[in-house]
């Protein structure tokens, strides 16, 4: 199995600078929303281990928000982010990216702080790499290669059936499946497919995974005689915090949500970015994160494959901070219109969101740090709208697939591979077609 | 919560006047800002309220953002509205959501766009004696002043059925008007009553939580609002009033019979069958899954016949497609997959240990979802049987006046129409929306949306590929619906 890592570029972009960088960005989309894969900048469809990137100006106009703790807003610099999520190391992918598009990499960053014509490319992205606190992969292994020979394997047996229907129609499951194992294995020899075998798991990755799979927990419990000691203090003190924080969930400018409509639902799958400022004080930074890192150890080691609790749309996610601890921005690829996803969410993992997302300045009032919240739909929806931000650059390798799309593949794909099935794996798997 | 004042609220939203069988809907710009509000005063706009016998004529108005704006309304007002009222159908983003490209985008629309945009929906509806006397009568002597009709849409009578034949207006959701539903935080089975502030602003939703609309600082022109339940302090301009979304859909019968009867190999009853499994129903109606015996709280008597079922006993789609129309339009599902679950169990499925195949769960739930439909059709009656004859010059435009309320439409028509029916993704399908309003067209990576697929009943599936567009949409807009004190409101009548 070959795991999925991530990077984000995080820079501050010279203020002088702001406005080229922006034609920049544009200049690698066809139109709004719609990335040129070949792009003069960084061709993004010659990577083939690149799952999604993305490019945004971090232009949070919520830093106000800290007024209502009394609080002067600071000045932060504008932040340029560079975003993917990739198979393998991120190391070796940042230098074929570099081999391959470090001229228009440069062109980019030379338009940040501390980037000139003398900069080593790597170490600079290196040194401005924004760590996630916590990711979600949907189907931990599945490369993009995989997804794209899976995807050509179902094309072809949509094709094979068409032109075989009133055969195939009248054979049960289990002959049909062996009639199209048969036509797999002869396209296969045929050079016509291909479905590769699964590389080894990196021996590296499986033992930082396995230490990371019993470091969390054993931390916790060394750390319990105290957890259990400061818990009584932090529930009265989270229980006050939720009952006083201030809601900040005005209607968002009619404006705004039009330009980021524009950047939306033009494939079946979508980007989001959110970034806003975290409440202030000890407790909420502690909550924070705790919370992320419980999301990221479940979504590492518990979660089924293909599934975020309940929610199957989601491709990756992820949650960072920008530059210290203040402020955090999430991003994520999701399956469908933005109205479905917050919809989804509200209603199969409120409890999720709220937990995540309720340290933010302004989120609608919790309880228990679980519930209510997001069940204020009106105002979560309006808060979410306000803190989105239009995402300049996106790339997603394989247009048109939805992450439940690549889950029937993937099936398809593992059903064709297994070679005795009972009556019932023969029918689901038939039916998968 | 208050007792909803009937006498305060559109007709429309609790009747939809059946028996009067004659309707148009005038679709007007504002001439003269006066004489429209002298005629909105004058208008004698039809309530809630029942009466016996019920009347035999009636009036409803509802306005457009830009109508509101002719009318005077403070942009502070209007900012109380929703983003997509305020917006409208035809914004470039929303009409790619809705499906509005190609054929249906508002480029070749007859009204709805190109300046062509209306500010007023004026809706006659009378028994057909009564029709044309009362029109005129309504319209009275201040019409032609106040405004410019843009066009004015007939209907017809098609006798319950829409116009490619199949019986129509069987499933309603049941609105709560007494107010009794508990929204729950968790639905576990499939309820056909909806909570009252789905369809009327001011009131409880499915979330227990009241919708966003304006409202005033109290002042002389607004005290004849009521005050808002959940601010006493300020007036209420939304409440008993909701969200019209109307679109004019062109349904060609011809193509479908013929598109039908040439994929069934010019045998009729089959023509008939695969028309029934792209509906979801029979013609006369009759669902393509078994009615349950358990009843469904919130279903009339009357079509319960027709309406006392959920997919739960067709978890593969071999009885009613996946895709069928009325199955995207209407799931009927619960919160939680398994119906009534214990809160072990429960906890397992939210933490993503549920059931694991392929189709369990990858649907929203319902409830948030629910339109109440109020359309009707016009053009003459083809029958399926002559829609086979290829057309004669000069052939009528039939259709559909698409007419639904709904207090967000956000959540509930533009969700249901980009999530379910438009949606080539939908319950885990690919390549196919809904076969008969998808509009074909391909979207990055699908180069195919013109399937439609039949899951086998253990076998193989069937699919039918390259259906035409057979519905395209000549109009629309967002509307709202105010209560009767609101259109005292807007037409300047601060005593109300």
């Amino acid at each position: 199995m070959i795991p999925q890592s991530n990077f984000m570029v995080l820079a501050p972009i010279d203020p002088k600078r702001e406005m080229e960088l922006r034609q920049l960005l544009d200049s690698m989309n066809r139109a709004p929303g719609r990335v040129d894969p070949d792009n003069h900048l960084i061709p993004f469809g010659e990577f083939e281990t690149l799952h999604f990137a993305r490019l945004i100006i971090l232009d949070d106009k919520t830093t106000e928000d800290v007024r209502v703790y009394g609080l002067a807003p600071r000045s932060y610099p504008l932040y340029l982010a560079f975003l993917g999520d990739i198979d393998g190391e991120v190391t070796a992918f940042l230098g074929k990216l570099i081999k391959r598009a470090g001229k228009g990499l440069g062109r980019i960053f030379s338009c940040c702080e501390g980037f000139d014509s003398d900069t080593d490319l790597l170490a600079w992205m290196r040194q401005h790499n924004a760590p996630a606190i916590a990711a979600y992969v949907n189907w931990r292994g599945r490369t993009v290669r995989q997804i794209r020979e899976e995807g050509t394997l179902y094309d072809a047996l949509e094709n094979y059936i068409e032109k075989n229907a009133t055969v195939l129609q009248n054979l049960t499951p289990r002959e049909c499946h062996a009639k199209l194992r048969d036509f797999v294995t002869a396209e296969k020899s045929a050079g016509r497919l291909s479905l590769s075998e699964d590389s080894p798991t990196p021996q590296g990755w499986q033992i930082k995974n396995l230490l990371h799979l019993i470091g969390l927990p054993l931390l916790v419990l060394i750390a319990s005689p105290l957890l259990i000691l400061i818990a009584p203090f932090y529930t009265i003190a989270l229980r006050r915090l939720e009952k006083t924080d201030p809601e900040v969930c005005p209607i968002a400018d009619q404006k705004h949500c039009e330009n980021l409509s524009r950047f939306e639902d033009h494939d079946v799958t979508n980007q989001f970015s959110a970034m806003g400022s975290l409440k202030p004080g000890f407790v909420r930074l502690l909550t924070t994160a705790s919370v992320l890192k419980t999301v990221n150890y479940g979504a590492r080691h518990i979660t089924r494959r293909g599934r975020l609790g309940r929610i199957r749309s989601i491709h990756f996610a992820r949650w960072v901070f920008v530059a210290g601890t203040e402020r955090m921005v999430f991003f994520s690829n999701y399956d469908g219109s933005v109205e479905s996803y917050m919809d989804d969410f509200i209603n199969k993992t409120g409890f999720g969101l709220n937990a995540s997302f309720s340290n933010g300045i302004g989120y609608p009032r919790t309880n228990w740090l679980v519930l209510d919240g997001c069940n204020d739909e009106r105002d979560y929806k309006e808060y979410l709208r306000r803190h989105t931000l239009p995402t300049q650059v996106w790339y997603k390798a394989y247009p048109g697939l939805s992450a439940v799309d690549l889950e029937r593949n993937t099936r398809v794909r593992q059903g064709l591979e297994s070679l005795s099935m009972s009556d019932d794996e023969a029918r689901e798997w038939v039916a998968l077609l | 919560m208050s007792e909803v004042d009937y006498a305060d609220v559109q007709g429309l939203v609790r009747f939809g006047y059946g028996h009067m069988t004659r309707a148009s809907y005038a679709l007007v710009k504002v001439k003269n800002v006066a004489a429209a509000k002298s005629w909105l005063r004058a208008a004698s706009v039809t309530s809630a309220v029942a009466t016996k016998p019920p009347p035999v004529t009636a009036l409803n108005v509802a306005f457009t953002a830009s109508g509101l704006s002719a009318l005077g309304l403070p942009r502070s007002v209007m900012a109380g509205f929703s983003h997509e009222f305020r917006g409208g159908m035809t914004e470039e983003s929303r009409a790619r959501q809705l499906g509005d490209v190609g054929r249906n985008a508002s480029l070749n629309w007859a009204w709805g766009s190109n300046g062509r945009e209306p500010h007023v929906l004026v809706m006659f509806f009378a028994e057909p004696g009564q029709f044309d006397s009362f029109v005129q009568s309504a319209k009275g002597n201040t019409w032609t002043d106040a405004f410019e009709e843009l066009t004015s849409l007939g209907t017809s009578d098609l006798d319950e059925n829409e116009p490619f034949g199949f019986a129509d207006g069987i499933s309603q959701p049941q609105i709560d008007w007494e107010q009794q539903r508990q929204t729950p935080c968790s639905q576990m089975e499939y309820t056909n009553i909806v909570a009252l502030g789905e369809f009327l602003l001011g009131y409880r939703n499915e979330y227990g939580k009241i919708t966003d609309r304006p409202l005033l600082e109290p002042d002389s022109a607004n005290a004849g609002l009521l005050a808002a339940e959940d601010a006493p302090a300020r007036q209420d301009l939304g409440r008993n009033g909701t969200y019209l979304v109307m679109r004019q859909l062109e349904q060609d019968i011809r193509k479908f019979w013929q598109f039908l009867y040439q994929q069934a190999g010019g045998n009729l009853a089959e023509t008939e069958r695969l028309g029934a499994k792209m509906v979801g129903r029979t013609k006369a109606g009759n669902p393509l899954v078994p009615i349950q015996t358990q009843s469904i709280p919130g279903m009339d008597p009357a079509p319960a016949q027709q309406n006392q079922f959920t997919y739960e006993s067709d978890p593969a789609g071999a009885r009613c497609p996946f895709g069928a129309h009325i199955r995207r339009a209407n799931p009927r599902n619960s919160d939680f997959p398994e119906g009534r679950i214990g809160a072990l169990r429960k906890l397992t499925i939210m933490l993503g240990f549920g059931p694991r195949g392929f189709h369990d769960d990858l649907i929203s739930s319902v409830r948030f979802h629910r339109i109440l439909r109020r359309g009707r059709e016009y053009g003459p009656e083809l029958l399926p049987e002559d829609a086979l004859a290829s057309s004669p010059p000069n052939d009528p435009e039939r259709g559909l006046h698409f007419v639904c309320l709904n207090a967000n439409i956000l959540r509930q028509f533009e969700f249901l129409q980009n999530a379910w029916i438009m949606n080539t993704k939908f319950s885990g399908l690919t390549g196919e929306s809904d076969p008969l309003l998808g509009n074909r067209e391909a979207i990055p990576g699908c180069p195919v949306t013109g399937d439609f697929t039949t899951p086998g009943d253990g076998g193989l599936r069937r699919r039918v590929s390259g259906l035409p567009q057979f519905v395209t949409v000549r109009g629309g807009a967002y509307f709202f619906l105010p209560s009767l004190r609101a259109i005292r409101y807007f037409a300047g009548d601060g005593s109300a």
